[in-house]
């Protein structure tokens, strides 16, 4: 492993050790779904993105919106983590009047956030109206909004993945955290899901198919964004719910569940951090 | 009023060029002039509001100052959550015009109808809501909404509405313009009842005042006409239930004190399942200058 990929590896696994620790002292959930973006969090944010914490505004900045806002808690550690905020600052994290719960707040009131999601089908659309922006201004600014399988349950999701393609929106990228799990079952049984990338490919993406948990692949992939076809990017990342910890993988009571000291201790463990 | 929006909005995009305007597969040529002065700023985002709001609130979140234009149902009710969260949550300048409000689009049908947006509209924290009575406020309406930091619901109705203002009056939202002075009674409108009011004042010494802004409300100006009135009739082409109406009742309930006779007139809490034009609907339930006037003056 090279060093920028052995300081990603490291990066991601803090990113999950802090979520765990966090998801137990404040009782917050969504724990499968936060650890199951937890590599494409660390790709974008600390491998790709064109960002500078100290200028959260700046104009030409890239934009990341985690238009799965309940896996926020990944998003608060991974901002803090890169620089937008002290790490000190989500102390108060889930105390009454604290920005920092069980989903994003608006950008006026945490930077780094540029998007405050949390009902499911929003960020791609406001991702798009951004990118719109970008284009008109000149700027070579990019777009990636982080969705989850069960998501695209929601129609405003098929609306987006219908016009940006008509108005040649190539600076966007649409990653699908394809974890195969939604909140009560197998998403792919809840609805229709299959061919995922066929679907997007058809409405007019120019689509990847990847191992969500695979840094180096994910890194390569996000920088190739836009990628010369003109067409928006979608890219469907395999990925595991609750990825990283053994007892938490593939188990779907982890969307709802809290650790236990125990489990974070041997979580920690799993994730070379005891 | 349609075309009015047009010229506008064109004069707007062209002197601003953080305008964008987004129509929902609407306005076959109305906006070429638009499309021709302000290049690249027009999208037609098809059928899809949900979409198009959402695109819009992550525009304005982003500099632009995007003005989403479709028939009133549709960039309303439609795509509610995108205007509560995208929009008002994140106190991003979306302006939303509605087009064919109220009764306008009558012959259409209730699916085209919108007689609850200014109830739901105004419910949402920091939503501006206007409702402009001719082209005059429409125009003055368009530029000082564009002046706002926060999303404005403007509703507007189709063509040939009857001109209110001979001249510009003063225009600022927020603030009741007085069409018509008269010591008796006091009528107010808003959008196109403002002109039913002036109907209904005919030979009565009848105030008239335009409440173009249904939030935020002009409580400055309800106090004097409150002090200086026994009765005072409220209009809208709006459910009586959370219109205009309702928001004086509101106050109206805050202040306390003694209280006028308060006549409110608008659409009683059905849906009309017959068809006919907008003047038969209005007579139908009630919302005419004759049953106005009969009402409050008893003539």
């Amino acid at each position: 492993m090279d060093t920028a990929l052995a300081d990603l590896d490291l990066a991601a696994r803090t990113l999950r050790a802090r979520i765990i620790e966090t998801s137990h002292k404040t009782g917050t959930p969504h724990l499968g779904s936060c650890l199951s973006c937890a590599d494409i969090l660390t790709a974008a944010y600390f491998g790709v993105m064109n960002i500078d914490p100290a200028q959260p505004k700046h104009p030409d900045r890239d934009r990341l919106i985690l238009s799965k806002g309940h896996a926020a808690p990944a998003l608060f550690q991974a901002l803090a983590m890169r620089g937008f905020f002290p790490l000190s600052d989500m102390d108060d994290y889930g105390a009454d009047g604290s920005v920092f719960g069980e989903h994003p707040p608006t950008p006026d009131y945490l930077p780094g956030v540029e998007a405050a999601t949390g009902s499911l089908g929003h960020g791609l659309p406001m991702g798009l109206g951004m990118a719109f922006a970008g284009r008109l201004r000149g700027s070579q600014h990019r777009v990636f909004a982080i969705l989850g399988d069960g998501e695209c349950n929601e129609g405003s999701v098929w609306e987006a993945a219908m016009l940006a393609p008509s108005i040649g929106l190539d600076r966007v990228a649409a990653i699908v955290d394809f974890n195969k799990w939604q909140a009560t079952d197998r998403s792919r049984e809840v609805m229709k899901l299959d061919p995922l990338a066929d679907k997007w490919r058809a409405f007019g993406w120019s689509v990847y198919e990847v191992d969500g948990h695979d840094l180096d692949a994910l890194v390569k992939l996000l920088r190739r964004v836009p990628d010369g076809s003109g067409k928006p990017v979608a890219i469907i990342a395999h990925t595991v719910k609750g990825k990283g910890v053994s007892f938490m993988e593939d188990d779907n009571n982890w969307h709802y569940r809290i650790p236990t000291e125990a489990e974070v201790a041997k979580a920690k463990q799993e994730l070379g951090l005891a | 009023m349609r075309n009015a929006f047009a010229s506008e909005i064109t004069a707007l995009g062209e002197a601003d060029p953080r305008v964008v305007l987004l129509s929902g597969d609407i306005g076959n040529r109305l906006f070429d002039n638009f499309k021709a002065r302000a290049v690249g700023r027009f999208l037609n985002c098809g059928i899809a509001e949900a979409n198009m709001m959402g695109m819009a609130a992550g525009m304005a979140l982003n500099g632009l100052r995007p003005v989403v234009y479709t028939i009133t149902p549709f960039t309303t009710t439609r795509c509610l959550e995108q205007i509560r969260v995208d929009a008002c949550y994140h106190k991003v300048p979306v302006i939303i015009v509605g087009t064919g409000s109220g009764l306008s689009y009558a012959e259409l049908g209730p699916t085209h109808h919108s007689c609850e947006d200014l109830a739901i509209l105004r419910v949402l924290p920091e939503m501006v809501v206007m409702c402009p009575a001719d082209v005059t406020e429409l125009r003055l309406g368009l530029r000082a909404a564009l002046q706002q930091d926060r999303p404005v619901y403007m509703r507007i109705g189709k063509k040939g509405e009857p001109q209110v203002h001979a001249a510009d009056p003063d225009f600022a939202i927020g603030k009741a313009i007085t069409v018509r002075k008269g010591c008796e009674v006091c009528l107010i409108g808003t959008g196109n009842t403002v002109w039913t009011m002036i109907l209904a004042a005919q030979g009565v010494q009848a105030r008239v005042e335009s409440f173009h802004t249904v939030k935020p409300l002009d409580e400055q100006r309800l106090v004097e006409l409150f002090n200086g009135y026994a009765i005072i009739a409220v209009a809208e082409e709006h459910s009586r239930i959370g219109g205009l109406g309702s928001a004086i009742a509101e106050w109206m309930a805050r202040r306390g004190g003694p209280m006028p006779r308060f006549l409110p007139f608008g659409v009683a809490d059905e849906f009309p399942h017959y068809i006919g034009s907008q003047a038969y609907m209005r007579e139908r339930m009630g919302i005419t200058p004759e049953v106005i006037a009969a009402s409050v003056i008893g003539r």
